[in-house]
């Protein structure tokens, strides 16, 4: 599976006080130790508090950049916040993120084409968060068929189900999870689909335990992406079994060393 | 309207392994073959680089073999005795490029012989041949622990391909050919889970998996040599997607194979030469690097299907 760090993140307290005193070093260590641990691309995002996101997303990405060259998840609900990150980025770079609204998409979708980004789409809309894996579907929907309008590639879509918090949310989570599944056969060529995993246990006990089992259900249904912690160990260690058991990688007695050094 | 042919592109490449050290590299060696460094399955050409073709081993003992039916004996009947003989006849008669060498006479239940021996022995091999080698030890695991370290220290800076170090007796092995600039055959029983372990295995003692060739085990024709080419064939689509444990060339022992065949062994004139073609060509079709082949016959009828294979338009 793909993975991609959350740890770069303004709202985090560390990340935050690094952005504003321009601590580049702190920055670097999050992003190597994300990277060390198995991550295939980092998340950036200045965080609620940032005063001048336009200009910390691409300090941020700049100072990611000096010390690894893995792809860059551009992370905001600002459009100009997104541009600046996404010039700023040198390798690859994915755009987080769209939502199903016309008016975003009309912007969103043109600069990931101009900018070669992938694009991830929240199957999520101004009325609000759908409350079933229908809704969520026609979103997905919707999305599809405006990216294939554009001449946007689909296999270069991530479509996010949204996950939910299990302790206020119990019922929505059999819906993401059969969304993941019907989001594969909207399209041929299919689009992708990505979780923001750690949102399913927002504010409940026993949060590493609930993020592994979601996150190997879901990729029973086919999941693609995450977006995750990759320090924890024994979250990736279940990812890493997971794409063992759906055969996507070749056993051995040391398959967690054979992928973590892959 | 034409039909557009669907074509696979793949993130992985096989790694590029070197047998036998020139003058400038430090050794004295004619010359030197690389193996490996595939971009994609066998013979499909368009759809990833194949810069090096597969490459067929002389087999040659330092004992004369008690058990090699006729038809492949008499080829040799004037040198099996001699292994400079026959090395050279090899060369000389069939333009070899390359030798296998099998310790066969340390083995306890051979003639026993010692690593010092088997070591002066190969100094001896390395002065009067010098084409690239690649040496094998007696198969006994024991034996094979003394022995290899002592001819892997004789052959220092040739460059040699050695083996076989399997998932029980690796270490050794393994810690001599890094020591002498070598590199090693990790031999895995028709196993593609073991082939996998056991590379990480010797990663870990130090030695780069750019230094490893899987030895797949193979069965010939009758023999097993679809189960083979099914394995050859996993690791190698696991290697282009990009499994580096498992993107190491393969050697596969032909002539070992072929002629344990009973079909092999019947008698009837030729059939055992043709045993050992039609497993050769099965099995470069399946992704093998390095064919270690016994009739010279065979060997150069391989060679011939090999370079019609590479002809490029």
């Amino acid at each position: 599976m793909f993975i991609v760090g959350e740890l770069i993140n303004g709202m985090y307290g560390n990340i935050g006080k690094a952005i504003a005193g321009r601590d580049k070093k702190v920055i670097q260590e999050c992003a190597l130790s994300q990277v060390k641990s198995g991550a295939d691309a980092l998340d950036v995002n200045c965080g609620p508090a940032s005063r001048d996101p336009v200009s910390d997303i691409k300090w941020l990405i700049e100072s990611i950049q000096e010390v690894t060259d893995k792809t860059i998840c551009v992370d905001s609900s600002k459009p100009k916040v997104i541009e600046s990150g996404l010039k700023a980025v040198k390798g690859t770079a994915i755009l987080n993120s769209t939502t199903a609204d016309l008016d975003k998409m009309d912007i969103l979708v043109p600069l990931a084409k101009q900018y070669k980004a992938k694009l991830i789409g929240l199957t999520i809309s101004a009325k609000g968060i759908p409350q079933n894996k229908d809704q969520r579907l026609e979103l997905a929907a919707e999305i599809v068929s405006y990216c294939a309008e554009k001449e946007f590639p689909i296999e270069d879509l991530y479509l996010d189900p949204i996950a939910m918090p299990v302790n206020v949310a119990q019922s929505q989570q059999k819906e993401v999870l059969e969304a993941i599944h019907e989001f594969k056969i909207i399209s041929d060529p299919s689009p992708k689909t990505i979780l923001g995993l750690s949102n399913v246990s927002q504010g409940s006990t026993e949060r590493s335990l609930i993020n592994r089992t979601f996150l190997t259900m879901a990729l029973g249904f086919g999941l693609d992406a995450a977006i995750l912690d990759p320090l924890d160990s024994l979250l990736m260690n279940a990812a890493i079994a997971s794409d063992l058991i759906l055969n996507k990688n070749i056993y051995c007695d040391k398959f967690l060393e054979a992928y973590r050094n892959k | 309207m034409a039909v557009q042919l669907m074509q696979e592109k793949w993130q992985g490449v096989i790694s590029t392994v070197t047998i036998g050290a020139t003058k400038e590299d430090g050794g004295s060696r004619s010359s030197t073959i690389k193996i490996g460094a595939e971009e994609s399955l066998p013979c499909l050409f368009k759809e990833g680089a194949i810069p090096n073709k597969p490459r067929v081993a002389f087999e040659v003992w330092d004992v004369p073999p008690v058990d090699w039916p006729r038809e492949l004996s008499q080829e040799f009947s004037d040198s099996l005795n001699d292994p400079f003989v026959w090395a050279g006849k090899c060369i000389k008669d069939y333009n070899a490029e390359l030798i296998c060498l099998r310790l066969q006479g340390a083995h306890p239940d051979y003639q026993d012989k010692s690593p010092e021996e088997e070591a002066a022995f190969i100094k001896e091999f390395i002065r009067r041949v010098n084409l690239p080698l690649i040496i094998l030890g007696c198969g006994d695991d024991a034996k094979d622990n003394l022995l290899l370290p002592a001819c892997s220290e004789a052959a220092r800076g040739e460059r040699c391909l050695i083996g076989n170090a399997t998932q029980e007796n690796y270490k050794a092995i393994a810690a001599s050919a890094m020591a002498d600039g070598h590199s090693i055959i990790a031999e895995s029983p028709i196993d593609v889970n073991i082939a996998k372990q056991l590379n990480i295995l010797i990663c870990d003692t130090g030695l780069p998996l750019e230094r490893i060739v899987i030895d797949p085990t193979i069965g010939a024709l009758g023999y097993g040599l679809e189960y083979a080419y099914s394995i050859m064939e996993r690791a190698r689509l696991a290697a282009l997607s990009g499994d580096k444990t498992l993107a190491s060339p393969f050697i596969c022992f032909v002539g070992q194979e072929a002629w344990r065949a009973k079909e092999a062994k019947s008698g009837e004139p030729s059939q055992g030469v043709m045993w050992e073609v039609i497993t050769a060509a099965s099995l470069i079709q399946a992704g093998a690097d390095l064919l270690v082949m016994r009739h010279p016959d065979a060997a150069v009828k391989a060679g011939k299907f090999i370079d019609k294979l590479f002809y490029k338009k």
